[in-house]
Protein backbone atom coordinates (compact mmCIF):
# COMPACT_ATOMS: atom_id res chain seq x y z
CA UNK A 1 0.00 0.00 0.00
CA UNK A 2 1.21 3.43 -1.11
CA UNK A 3 1.43 5.88 2.34
CA UNK A 4 -0.34 8.51 -0.07
CA UNK A 5 -2.59 6.93 -2.76
CA UNK A 6 -6.44 8.09 -2.47
CA UNK A 7 -5.25 10.99 -0.25
CA UNK A 8 -5.88 14.48 -1.23
CA UNK A 9 -2.61 16.54 -2.75
CA UNK A 10 -3.15 19.35 -1.00
CA UNK A 11 -3.52 17.32 2.54
CA UNK A 12 0.16 16.68 3.85
CA UNK A 13 0.76 13.24 4.80
CA UNK A 14 2.78 12.46 8.69
CA UNK A 15 6.67 10.98 7.77
CA UNK A 16 8.67 10.40 10.53
CA UNK A 17 12.34 11.37 10.27
CA UNK A 18 14.48 8.11 10.57
CA UNK A 19 18.11 9.39 9.94
CA UNK A 20 19.23 12.96 9.18
CA UNK A 21 22.91 12.80 8.53
CA UNK A 22 24.40 16.22 8.02
CA UNK A 23 26.08 16.54 4.66
CA UNK A 24 28.10 19.97 5.22
CA UNK A 25 27.49 22.73 7.91
CA UNK A 26 24.41 23.91 6.54
CA UNK A 27 22.96 21.06 4.66
CA UNK A 28 21.29 17.83 5.90
CA UNK A 29 20.01 14.58 4.19
CA UNK A 30 16.66 13.58 5.57
CA UNK A 31 15.80 9.54 5.10
CA UNK A 32 11.63 9.95 6.01
CA UNK A 33 9.49 7.25 6.27
CA UNK A 34 5.69 7.62 6.48
CA UNK A 35 4.13 6.38 9.67
CA UNK A 36 2.05 3.38 7.52
CA UNK A 37 3.09 1.88 4.11
CA UNK A 38 5.17 2.24 1.57
CA UNK A 39 6.27 5.93 -0.29
CA UNK A 40 4.29 6.86 -3.65
CA UNK A 41 6.67 5.66 -6.53
CA UNK A 42 8.29 8.97 -7.86
CA UNK A 43 10.45 9.36 -10.96
CA UNK A 44 13.95 11.27 -10.78
CA UNK A 45 13.55 15.30 -11.06
CA UNK A 46 10.64 15.40 -9.33
CA UNK A 47 9.49 17.02 -5.88
CA UNK A 48 8.07 16.99 -2.59
CA UNK A 49 6.22 19.51 -0.24
CA UNK A 50 7.70 19.19 2.71
CA UNK A 51 5.72 21.38 5.67
CA UNK A 52 7.38 21.63 9.24
CA UNK A 53 4.38 22.13 11.03
CA UNK A 54 4.03 25.64 12.42
CA UNK A 55 6.56 27.45 10.94
CA UNK A 56 5.69 26.81 6.97
CA UNK A 57 5.88 24.10 3.63
CA UNK A 58 8.72 24.11 1.02
CA UNK A 59 9.43 22.21 -2.22
CA UNK A 60 12.13 20.00 -1.67
CA UNK A 61 13.80 17.58 -4.77
CA UNK A 62 13.32 14.40 -3.74
CA UNK A 63 16.99 12.96 -3.95
CA UNK A 64 17.02 9.26 -3.19
CA UNK A 65 16.90 6.08 -5.13
CA UNK A 66 13.75 5.45 -7.10
CA UNK A 67 13.27 2.24 -6.52
CA UNK A 68 13.69 2.17 -2.69
CA UNK A 69 9.84 2.72 -1.31
CA UNK A 70 10.73 2.57 2.37
CA UNK A 71 11.25 5.67 2.26
CA UNK A 72 11.78 9.62 0.32
CA UNK A 73 15.51 10.94 1.24
CA UNK A 74 15.42 14.59 0.71
CA UNK A 75 18.59 16.85 1.19
CA UNK A 76 17.80 20.31 2.76
CA UNK A 77 19.69 23.18 2.72
CA UNK A 78 19.49 25.40 5.40
CA UNK A 79 18.25 28.84 4.15
CA UNK A 80 15.91 30.60 5.22
CA UNK A 81 12.71 29.98 8.03
CA UNK A 82 10.99 27.07 7.05
CA UNK A 83 14.37 25.22 5.28
CA UNK A 84 16.36 25.55 8.17
CA UNK A 85 13.34 24.38 11.10
CA UNK A 86 13.36 21.21 8.49
CA UNK A 87 17.33 21.23 8.27
CA UNK A 88 17.26 21.15 11.98
CA UNK A 89 14.87 18.54 12.78
CA UNK A 90 16.63 15.23 14.53
CA UNK A 91 15.62 11.85 14.00
CA UNK A 92 12.43 10.90 15.63
CA UNK A 93 10.65 13.83 14.54
CA UNK A 94 7.16 14.36 12.55
CA UNK A 95 7.43 16.24 9.11
CA UNK A 96 4.12 16.59 6.81
CA UNK A 97 5.06 15.67 3.25
CA UNK A 98 2.89 16.45 -0.10
CA UNK A 99 3.83 14.52 -3.22
CA UNK A 100 5.48 13.85 -5.36
CA UNK A 101 4.43 16.02 -8.18
CA UNK A 102 6.40 17.74 -11.01
CA UNK A 103 7.76 17.17 -14.57
CA UNK A 104 10.65 13.83 -14.42
CA UNK A 105 14.08 14.07 -16.09
CA UNK A 106 13.13 12.91 -19.70
CA UNK A 107 16.07 9.52 -19.57
CA UNK A 108 14.75 7.79 -22.29
CA UNK A 109 15.43 10.28 -24.78
CA UNK A 110 19.04 9.54 -24.10
CA UNK A 111 18.91 6.10 -24.44
CA UNK A 112 21.50 4.80 -27.21
CA UNK A 113 23.30 7.88 -26.83
CA UNK A 114 25.82 9.71 -24.56
CA UNK A 115 24.02 11.18 -21.25
CA UNK A 116 25.65 14.01 -19.49
CA UNK A 117 24.43 15.34 -16.18
CA UNK A 118 25.48 18.30 -14.77
CA UNK A 119 25.19 19.71 -11.06
CA UNK A 120 26.10 22.90 -9.67
CA UNK A 121 26.54 22.93 -5.39
CA UNK A 122 22.70 21.55 -4.34
CA UNK A 123 21.83 20.58 -7.75
CA UNK A 124 23.81 17.75 -7.76
CA UNK A 125 20.17 16.63 -5.27
CA UNK A 126 17.75 16.48 -7.98
CA UNK A 127 20.24 14.62 -10.35
CA UNK A 128 21.15 11.88 -7.79
CA UNK A 129 17.88 9.78 -7.93
CA UNK A 130 18.41 10.11 -12.18
CA UNK A 131 22.39 8.98 -11.49
CA UNK A 132 20.57 5.98 -9.41
CA UNK A 133 17.98 4.95 -12.45
CA UNK A 134 20.87 5.17 -15.31
CA UNK A 135 23.23 2.75 -13.54
CA UNK A 136 20.35 0.27 -13.08
CA UNK A 137 19.95 0.66 -17.00
CA UNK A 138 23.66 1.12 -17.41
CA UNK A 139 23.39 -0.45 -20.83
CA UNK A 140 21.08 1.46 -22.87
CA UNK A 141 22.85 3.98 -22.58
CA UNK A 142 26.93 5.19 -23.79
CA UNK A 143 28.96 7.04 -22.08
CA UNK A 144 27.81 8.97 -18.51
CA UNK A 145 29.34 11.45 -17.35
CA UNK A 146 28.62 13.44 -14.09
CA UNK A 147 30.52 17.06 -13.79
CA UNK A 148 29.67 18.72 -10.06
CA UNK A 149 30.74 22.12 -9.37
CA UNK A 150 30.91 23.16 -5.95
CA UNK A 151 32.28 25.91 -4.02
CA UNK A 152 34.75 24.74 -1.68
CA UNK A 153 35.91 21.17 -1.38
CA UNK A 154 34.15 20.69 1.97
CA UNK A 155 30.72 21.38 0.17
CA UNK A 156 30.96 18.22 -1.98
CA UNK A 157 28.10 16.74 -1.18
CA UNK A 158 27.30 12.69 -1.40
CA UNK A 159 31.10 12.52 -1.82
CA UNK A 160 31.55 8.53 -0.92
CA UNK A 161 28.99 7.87 -3.57
CA UNK A 162 30.69 9.70 -6.08
CA UNK A 163 33.83 7.76 -5.50
CA UNK A 164 31.82 4.74 -5.39
CA UNK A 165 30.28 5.21 -8.61
CA UNK A 166 33.28 6.29 -10.24
CA UNK A 167 34.70 3.32 -9.48
CA UNK A 168 32.13 0.83 -9.49
CA UNK A 169 28.95 1.93 -12.11
CA UNK A 170 31.37 2.90 -15.28
CA UNK A 171 30.05 6.63 -15.14
CA UNK A 172 32.64 9.42 -15.86
CA UNK A 173 32.75 11.86 -12.64
CA UNK A 174 34.61 14.76 -12.21
CA UNK A 175 34.23 17.39 -9.91
CA UNK A 176 35.63 20.67 -9.59
CA UNK A 177 35.41 23.76 -6.70
CA UNK A 178 35.56 26.98 -6.88
CA UNK A 179 37.98 27.67 -4.31
CA UNK A 180 40.79 25.64 -3.29
CA UNK A 181 42.52 24.56 -0.23
CA UNK A 182 45.88 23.00 -0.04
CA UNK A 183 44.69 19.24 0.43
CA UNK A 184 42.36 19.48 -2.81
CA UNK A 185 43.63 17.68 -5.80
CA UNK A 186 41.21 17.56 -8.01
CA UNK A 187 39.95 20.32 -10.07
CA UNK A 188 39.52 24.17 -9.66
CA UNK A 189 37.69 26.53 -11.60
CA UNK A 190 33.62 26.67 -12.75
CA UNK A 191 31.91 23.37 -14.24
CA UNK A 192 31.38 24.86 -17.60
CA UNK A 193 35.09 25.01 -18.14
CA UNK A 194 35.12 21.07 -17.67
CA UNK A 195 32.77 20.50 -20.95
CA UNK A 196 35.34 21.58 -23.86
CA UNK A 197 37.76 19.11 -22.37
CA UNK A 198 35.49 15.75 -22.26
CA UNK A 199 35.40 15.45 -26.17
CA UNK A 200 31.86 15.10 -26.71
CA UNK A 201 30.08 13.79 -29.10
CA UNK A 202 27.83 16.76 -29.14
CA UNK A 203 24.94 15.47 -31.83
CA UNK A 204 24.55 12.35 -29.92
CA UNK A 205 24.83 13.89 -26.14
CA UNK A 206 21.62 14.81 -23.69
CA UNK A 207 22.25 17.27 -21.03
CA UNK A 208 20.56 17.52 -17.85
CA UNK A 209 22.05 20.59 -15.83
CA UNK A 210 20.32 21.56 -12.52
CA UNK A 211 22.13 24.38 -10.21
CA UNK A 212 21.93 27.89 -9.66
CA UNK A 213 20.18 29.64 -12.43
CA UNK A 214 23.40 31.74 -13.69
CA UNK A 215 25.60 28.21 -13.40
CA UNK A 216 22.96 26.75 -15.87
CA UNK A 217 23.23 29.67 -18.75
CA UNK A 218 26.76 29.59 -18.72
CA UNK A 219 26.93 25.95 -19.01
CA UNK A 220 24.20 25.73 -21.69
CA UNK A 221 26.51 28.01 -23.54
CA UNK A 222 29.47 25.87 -23.10
CA UNK A 223 27.16 22.82 -24.27
CA UNK A 224 26.02 24.80 -27.23
CA UNK A 225 30.07 25.25 -28.45
CA UNK A 226 30.38 21.75 -28.53
CA UNK A 227 27.38 21.06 -30.65
CA UNK A 228 24.78 19.76 -27.42
CA UNK A 229 21.52 20.73 -29.21
CA UNK A 230 18.86 22.82 -26.89
CA UNK A 231 16.31 20.27 -27.94
CA UNK A 232 18.83 17.63 -25.78
CA UNK A 233 19.70 20.28 -23.38
CA UNK A 234 16.99 19.74 -20.05
CA UNK A 235 17.62 21.97 -16.99
CA UNK A 236 15.69 21.78 -13.54
CA UNK A 237 14.22 25.35 -12.77
CA UNK A 238 13.32 26.33 -9.14
CA UNK A 239 11.02 28.80 -8.53
CA UNK A 240 8.91 29.42 -5.24
CA UNK A 241 6.34 26.52 -5.75
CA UNK A 242 3.13 26.76 -3.06
CA UNK A 243 -0.15 24.70 -3.98
CA UNK A 244 2.11 21.91 -6.10
CA UNK A 245 -0.44 21.35 -8.32
CA UNK A 246 -0.62 24.43 -11.02
CA UNK A 247 -3.57 26.42 -9.67
CA UNK A 248 -2.16 29.04 -6.93
CA UNK A 249 0.22 30.30 -9.76
CA UNK A 250 2.93 31.62 -7.38
CA UNK A 251 5.63 29.57 -9.24
CA UNK A 252 4.55 31.23 -13.04
CA UNK A 253 6.96 31.24 -15.44
CA UNK A 254 6.30 33.08 -18.39
CA UNK A 255 3.05 30.91 -19.88
CA UNK A 256 4.73 28.06 -17.72
CA UNK A 257 3.57 26.59 -13.78
CA UNK A 258 7.36 25.31 -12.68
CA UNK A 259 5.35 22.72 -10.03
CA UNK A 260 3.40 21.18 -12.62
CA UNK A 261 5.39 22.20 -16.09
CA UNK A 262 8.67 21.54 -14.81
CA UNK A 263 10.51 21.25 -12.62
CA UNK A 264 12.48 19.71 -15.22
CA UNK A 265 12.05 21.70 -18.64
CA UNK A 266 13.17 21.49 -22.42
CA UNK A 267 16.29 24.25 -23.09
CA UNK A 268 14.56 25.99 -25.87
CA UNK A 269 11.28 26.09 -24.34
CA UNK A 270 12.27 28.39 -21.92
CA UNK A 271 15.44 29.84 -23.19
CA UNK A 272 13.54 33.11 -24.14
CA UNK A 273 12.31 33.58 -20.50
CA UNK A 274 15.84 33.31 -18.81
CA UNK A 275 16.56 36.29 -20.66
CA UNK A 276 14.34 38.22 -19.30
CA UNK A 277 15.04 40.81 -16.69
CA UNK A 278 11.81 40.38 -14.81
CA UNK A 279 9.23 37.71 -14.90
CA UNK B 1 52.72 17.32 -42.95
CA UNK B 2 55.01 16.85 -40.12
CA UNK B 3 54.45 15.24 -37.02
CA UNK B 4 54.37 18.32 -34.72
CA UNK B 5 52.24 20.49 -36.95
CA UNK B 6 49.67 17.46 -37.57
CA UNK B 7 49.44 17.77 -33.87
CA UNK B 8 49.10 21.38 -33.54
CA UNK B 9 46.51 21.46 -35.80
CA UNK B 10 44.66 18.95 -33.99
CA UNK B 11 44.71 21.11 -30.75
CA UNK B 12 41.25 23.27 -30.19
CA UNK B 13 43.11 26.60 -30.50
CA UNK B 14 44.50 26.13 -33.75
CA UNK B 15 41.64 23.71 -35.31
CA UNK B 16 40.98 25.06 -38.79
CA UNK B 17 43.63 26.84 -39.44
CA UNK B 18 45.33 27.67 -42.81
CA UNK B 19 48.05 24.94 -43.46
CA UNK B 20 50.63 28.16 -44.38
CA UNK B 21 50.12 29.37 -40.96
CA UNK B 22 49.76 26.43 -39.39
CA UNK B 23 53.31 26.03 -40.74
CA UNK B 24 54.56 28.91 -39.42
CA UNK B 25 53.78 28.02 -35.72
CA UNK B 26 54.91 24.26 -36.20
CA UNK B 27 58.40 26.16 -37.04
CA UNK B 28 58.51 27.47 -33.54
CA UNK B 29 56.74 24.09 -31.60
CA UNK B 30 58.00 21.18 -29.87
CA UNK B 31 56.78 18.40 -27.85
CA UNK B 32 57.20 18.49 -24.25
CA UNK B 33 56.50 16.41 -20.99
CA UNK B 34 56.51 17.21 -17.33
CA UNK B 35 56.73 15.06 -14.19
CA UNK B 36 53.92 15.25 -12.15
CA UNK B 37 54.60 17.54 -8.98
CA UNK B 38 56.98 19.11 -11.29
CA UNK B 39 57.09 23.12 -11.46
CA UNK B 40 56.78 24.22 -15.34
CA UNK B 41 56.96 27.94 -15.05
CA UNK B 42 57.22 30.38 -11.81
CA UNK B 43 55.72 33.22 -11.62
CA UNK B 44 58.16 36.86 -12.62
CA UNK B 45 60.25 34.38 -14.69
CA UNK B 46 60.47 35.23 -18.80
CA UNK B 47 57.44 34.05 -20.24
CA UNK B 48 59.66 32.52 -23.68
CA UNK B 49 57.49 29.55 -23.90
CA UNK B 50 53.54 28.69 -23.55
CA UNK B 51 51.88 25.41 -24.18
CA UNK B 52 48.77 23.67 -25.74
CA UNK B 53 47.78 21.03 -22.79
CA UNK B 54 47.57 17.38 -24.37
CA UNK B 55 47.38 15.29 -21.60
CA UNK B 56 47.18 16.03 -18.02
CA UNK B 57 46.26 18.34 -15.44
CA UNK B 58 48.30 21.68 -14.42
CA UNK B 59 47.12 23.99 -11.39
CA UNK B 60 47.67 27.78 -11.13
CA UNK B 61 49.01 28.94 -8.46
CA UNK B 62 49.92 32.02 -6.27
CA UNK B 63 52.45 31.95 -3.76
CA UNK B 64 52.07 34.01 -0.44
CA UNK B 65 54.73 34.01 1.59
CA UNK B 66 54.34 31.92 4.91
CA UNK B 67 51.06 30.34 3.31
CA UNK B 68 50.56 27.54 1.15
CA UNK B 69 49.86 28.16 -2.41
CA UNK B 70 46.69 29.62 -3.32
CA UNK B 71 45.62 27.56 -6.05
CA UNK B 72 42.88 29.56 -8.46
CA UNK B 73 42.53 27.32 -11.54
CA UNK B 74 43.26 23.83 -13.09
CA UNK B 75 43.96 23.25 -16.62
CA UNK B 76 43.25 20.07 -18.79
CA UNK B 77 44.10 18.92 -22.39
CA UNK B 78 43.13 21.15 -25.04
CA UNK B 79 43.92 24.19 -22.68
CA UNK B 80 46.27 27.11 -23.52
CA UNK B 81 49.07 27.42 -20.77
CA UNK B 82 50.33 30.80 -20.65
CA UNK B 83 49.04 33.88 -21.79
CA UNK B 84 51.72 36.73 -20.41
CA UNK B 85 54.11 36.06 -23.48
CA UNK B 86 51.63 38.05 -25.92
CA UNK B 87 52.66 41.03 -24.02
CA UNK B 88 55.64 43.16 -22.25
CA UNK B 89 57.10 42.62 -19.91
CA UNK B 90 56.44 39.08 -20.81
CA UNK B 91 56.87 37.52 -17.61
CA UNK B 92 54.73 35.14 -15.81
CA UNK B 93 52.00 36.22 -12.84
CA UNK B 94 51.48 32.59 -11.29
CA UNK B 95 53.19 29.61 -11.18
CA UNK B 96 52.16 26.44 -13.50
CA UNK B 97 52.94 23.20 -11.48
CA UNK B 98 51.70 20.13 -13.50
CA UNK B 99 49.33 18.05 -11.33
CA UNK B 100 49.71 14.79 -13.39
CA UNK B 101 52.04 13.19 -15.73
CA UNK B 102 51.93 16.04 -18.75
CA UNK B 103 52.33 16.01 -22.58
CA UNK B 104 52.11 19.38 -24.35
CA UNK B 105 53.45 21.21 -27.18
CA UNK B 106 55.90 24.13 -26.11
CA UNK B 107 56.08 27.37 -28.44
CA UNK B 108 58.97 29.31 -28.40
CA UNK B 109 57.19 33.18 -27.93
CA UNK B 110 60.45 35.15 -29.09
CA UNK B 111 60.47 33.03 -32.33
CA UNK B 112 56.39 33.36 -32.81
CA UNK B 113 56.41 36.98 -31.74
CA UNK B 114 59.08 37.76 -34.24
CA UNK B 115 57.08 35.87 -37.05
CA UNK B 116 53.87 37.88 -36.05
CA UNK B 117 55.82 41.07 -36.19
CA UNK B 118 56.95 40.23 -39.60
CA UNK B 119 53.66 38.54 -40.69
CA UNK B 120 50.55 40.19 -39.56
CA UNK B 121 48.24 37.99 -41.21
CA UNK B 122 49.88 35.48 -38.42
CA UNK B 123 49.73 37.97 -35.64
CA UNK B 124 45.76 38.42 -36.78
CA UNK B 125 44.96 35.06 -36.86
CA UNK B 126 46.84 34.40 -33.81
CA UNK B 127 45.75 37.16 -31.81
CA UNK B 128 41.79 36.13 -32.75
CA UNK B 129 42.26 32.66 -31.35
CA UNK B 130 44.31 33.48 -28.30
CA UNK B 131 41.65 36.35 -27.49
CA UNK B 132 38.54 33.80 -27.98
CA UNK B 133 40.64 31.50 -25.44
CA UNK B 134 41.42 34.37 -22.72
CA UNK B 135 37.64 36.12 -23.12
CA UNK B 136 36.31 32.72 -22.33
CA UNK B 137 38.42 32.45 -19.16
CA UNK B 138 37.43 35.57 -18.13
CA UNK B 139 34.17 34.55 -18.33
CA UNK B 140 34.82 31.67 -16.15
CA UNK B 141 36.45 33.41 -13.87
CA UNK B 142 33.89 36.37 -13.45
CA UNK B 143 31.15 33.27 -12.83
CA UNK B 144 34.05 31.83 -10.13
CA UNK B 145 34.06 35.23 -8.36
CA UNK B 146 29.93 35.15 -8.07
CA UNK B 147 30.06 32.44 -5.62
CA UNK B 148 26.89 31.13 -7.01
CA UNK B 149 26.31 28.15 -4.52
CA UNK B 150 26.40 30.50 -1.38
CA UNK B 151 23.65 32.01 0.14
CA UNK B 152 23.21 35.35 -2.12
CA UNK B 153 20.81 37.83 -0.77
CA UNK B 154 17.93 37.96 -3.23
Amino acid sequence: MSAAVGSDPLVPQPYRVTRALRETADTVTLDLEPHRGEVPQFAPGQFNMLYAFGVGEIAISLSGDPADRKRFIHTVRAVGAVSSAIAAMPAGSTVGLRGPFGVAWPLAVAEGADVLLIAGGLGLAPLRPAIHQLIVQRERFRRIIVLVGMRRPEEILYRTQLEQWREQAGIEIEVTVDRSDPAWRGHVGVVPSLIPGLGLDGAATSALICGPEIMMRFTANALRECGVAVERTYVSMERSMKCAVGSCGHCQFGPYFVCKDGPVMRLDRIARLLALREI
Amino acid sequence: MEGIERILLEQPLFRGLEARIGALIAGCARNVRFRSGEEIFREADPADEFYLLRQGRVALEIIEAGRAPARFSTLGPGAILGASWLVPPYRWTFDARALEPIRAIGIDARCLRAKCEADHDLGYELLKRVAAALIQRLHATRLQMLDVYGNRPA
